[in-house]
């Protein structure tokens, strides 16, 4: 048995040697991820920005679904998927159990709800802040809800990371339908499970350590993103506080008042 | 004169049964076109409904709002809404939204920008500007579109007096029909609600008094500011003139 000193150190090394099974699951793991990722916000960012727009009978009850499915266990859809996607299923046809496809499959339904009821947040408030303004100039429901999430892009980056996130970091539905099939299906998080189990802490650790270091990127990311338009809107702020000396003065081309 | 907006006998209620909300109670108004009409009133009385009711972002509960077919009608708010995106874009976008190309919608915003003195300012982030500007902007954003009726809720009550003096400068050249684009044919007809019993000295033509959601006196604007008419007929329109700052 390791301990926690020497698998710290052996997983290091794994890293810094890009050791090509290490390699190999976390770009299937971030291939994974980012497809469930982009097929989710696909339907959760415009499902999401239409929600928080429109209005409509049963809208309430559908809000209720969606907020209960953000707390499905991960592990339950896994299970709803098998059994979807098994030889006797009707989904099995397809052949897709135990398959990349059905991995991706399975995290984008998890993720889907996160994507959609963060947007529908983030958007409701800025029709209720804003959606008149949109609707006197002549946007209707869905073109209010595309371009109010379109000004909202900054939050509305941070709920792509939070769903890459969701997605990176779940074990119990790849598991259940990738069935962790080594150099086939196996992604960081049913590794790190695996090699606990195993008692191979190094690989195990590694591969956390990396997983980290990912979720530690995409908030780098999305944190200079947000700096950088903040920084845009304060840079010009300060431009119109002193604009240059040869500048005409901004006056209205009109005469004075009456 | 024609008649381009007319309002009969429109409530607006909000909530429900048990904390029903009486936003506006049995009103009977024409806009008429050309007039310049203010809506004047304390906090509350309705004028900014009235105005939203005008401009079908609000339906009433009981009662009729008929508009002359096809009118143009544009609404500046208190806090116009900027997007994220440049000056140019911001005026662009609305133009798009009525079907004008977007290459013709660039150009005609940045028309539209230099009529209120703000087109080297066309490439800056809009969020950035003052309010004044953004004031401005929002004048020239409605103004673009053509409008034979403009709405106005309380476009200079969160402006400094110099940004203010701009606006209402603006104002006063959009309803003589200076600045119009050639597609508004003629001076805009303009509703506007105001605190400021100057502002409506200035401007209108026409002074709507409300109170809790009724209209209590409609007057041409010599009449309205005439306190021996007003104190005889409009006690209550009265005493809120009186109330006026010299």
């Amino acid at each position: 048995m390791h301990s926690f000193s020497d698998s710290l150190l052996t997983a290091l090394s794994l890293i810094a040697n890009m050791d090509a099974s290490l390699l190999a699951i976390v770009l299937r793991s971030l291939a994974v991820s980012a497809l469930a990722c982009a097929l989710a916000c696909a339907v959760g960012l415009i499902g999401g920005a239409w929600l928080g727009v429109a209005r409509f009978t049963g809208r309430g009850s559908v809000l209720t679904v969606l907020n209960t499915f953000l707390a499905v266990p991960s592990v339950v859809v896994g299970l709803v998927l098998y059994l979807l996607l098994s030889r006797s299923g009707p989904l099995g046809f397809l052949g897709w159990l135990f398959s990349f496809k059905a991995m991706v499959l399975a995290q984008a339904i998890l993720v889907l709800p996160v994507t959609t009821t963060l947007t529908r947040q983030i958007v409701q408030d800025a029709q209720a802040m804003h959606g008149e303004q949109l609707q006197s100039l002549g946007a209707r429901t869905l073109v209010r809800s595309v371009l109010l999430a379109w000004d909202e892009r900054y939050a509305v980056l941070t709920v792509v990371i939070a769903s890459f996130g969701r997605a990176i970091s779940e074990v119990g539905a790849v598991m259940i339908v990738g069935g962790n099939i080594d150099g086939f299906t196996r992604v960081m998080t049913t590794a790190i499970a695996l090699e606990t189990s195993k008692g191979d802490l190094p690989l195990a650790l590694g591969l956390g350590i990396v997983l980290l270091g990912v979720v530690l990127f995409l908030n780098v990311v999305i944190s200079a993103l947000r700096r950088r338009g903040e920084l845009g809107s304060s840079a010009e702020a300060l431009a119109q506080l002193a604009p240059p000396m040869a500048g005409k003065p901004s006056a209205p081309a009109v005469g004075g008042v009456v | 004169m024609t008649v381009l907006m007319d309002v009969r006998s429109a409530s607006v209620y909000f909530g429900k049964r048990a904390a029903l909300v009486r936003a506006l109670h049995d009103i009977t108004l024409q806009i008429k076109a050309g007039e310049r009409v203010a809506l004047v009133g304390a906090n509350g009385c309705g004028k900014s409904s009235l105005l939203r009711l005008l401009h079908g972002l609000m339906r009433p509960s009981s009662g009729v709002v008929h508009t002359q077919a096809g009118l143009r009608q544009a609404m500046v708010f208190q806090r116009p809404y900027m997007m994220r995106m440049s000056l140019q874009a911001n005026l662009s976008v609305g133009l798009f939204l009525q079907g004008v190309p977007w290459r013709a919608a660039r150009a005609q915003s940045l028309q539209a920008l230099q009529h209120v003195g703000l087109a080297e300012l066309a490439g800056r982030n809009a969020r950035a500007l003052s309010g004044g500007q953004q004031q401005r902007a929002a004048l020239a954003r409605a103004c673009a579109l053509a409008p034979q009726v403009l709405l106005l809720d309380e476009p200079t009550a969160s402006l400094d007096p110099h940004a203010k003096h701009e606006v209402e400068s603006l104002m006063q050249a959009f309803a003589a029909g200076r600045l119009n684009p050639p597609a508004a044919q003629g001076p805009m007809t303009m509703v506007f609600s105001s605190h400021n019993l100057g502002q409506v000295k200035r401007l209108a033509s026409r002074v709507v008094y409300l109170e809790n959601g009724s209209i209590l006196a409609d007057l041409p604007v010599e009449q309205f500011f005439d306190s021996v008419t007003l104190s005889a007929d409009y006690p209550q329109a009265y005493l809120f003139v009186k109330g006026e700052s010299p």
